[in-house]
């Protein structure tokens, strides 16, 4: 099992990630990446640039706490996860998962289960700029439901094959 | 203990981490953010619903009810808007 986690203020390349995951390991057969994106307008409000704050140290550990829980969950062979932090422009990258595993139904999982948890849990926080000024992101409860249905997942369950 | 504070819970108090020594009958997160809020216009403005703050012991999750003895960082921030 292969774990990476970086935050950075730079921007990532998702391709070489996941190929650099994955290079000569044939144990592996399914890859999920999830790359989520600054979106260029919220409600019909334009946005001109996001800027995320992190709680460095917690953040990596959040993260990391979560990669373990997945771990525990699904027969992984590797995960990588990258958030950015900083000042972003519609269109840059934010944050990436990467999950390898023999079989997709693992990778799938993983890969939602980690990016649930990361908006729920992992010490970050956005503030949008508008043309009336900044604002602080409000959590979204569809983000805690989306969260929250994991809590119902049973742990360990049978490998798919 | 080293204090820290993010996001707009930050900006309200006006500044993102201080040393500070509750006196020994604050026992818990609640009891310490109900202290915090009497520090001051900014900390009372920061802390006014304090049941949408979340809280930190050293670098985990914390509850209300979470005892702060022995903590060496205590963070104050809004629920968590990352991914």
């Amino acid at each position: 099992m292969t774990t990476t986690i970086r935050l950075q203020q730079e921007d990532f390349d998702a391709a070489a990630e996941a190929t650099a995951l994955t290079r000569g390991r044939t144990s592996i057969g399914a890859v999920v990446t999830f790359t989520g994106i600054c979106r260029g307008g919220e409600r019909g409000e334009s946005v001109a640039a996001m800027t995320l704050e992190h709680y460095p140290g917690m953040a990596e550990a959040e993260i990391a706490r979560h990669v373990e829980e997945a771990k525990g969950r699904w027969p992984l062979l590797g995960v990588t996860v990258i958030h950015r932090y900083g000042r972003l422009v519609p269109g840059d990258n934010i944050v990436l998962v990467v999950t390898a595993a023999a079989h997709r139904g693992e990778a799938f999982a993983a890969a939602e289960f980690l990016i649930d948890y990361l908006k729920t849990s992992a010490p970050f926080w956005k503030q949008e700029e508008r043309s009336d000024g900044k604002t602080w992101v409000d959590a979204k409860s569809t983000d805690d439901a989306a969260a929250a249905r994991w809590s119902r997942v049973p742990r360990k369950p049978e490998a798919a094959e | 203990m080293k204090v820290l504070y993010f996001a707009w819970v930050r900006e309200r108090v006006g500044k993102a981490d201080e040393m500070l020594e509750p006196p020994t009958e604050i026992r818990t997160v609640a009891e310490f953010m109900r202290w915090l809020s009497g520090r001051g216009e900014e900390y009372a403005h920061a802390f006014e619903n304090g049941q949408v703050i979340r809280v930190a012991i050293d670098k985990t999750h914390a509850k209300p009810d979470a005892l702060i003895a022995g903590a060496r960082e205590i963070a104050f921030f809004p629920p968590m808007t990352g991914g």
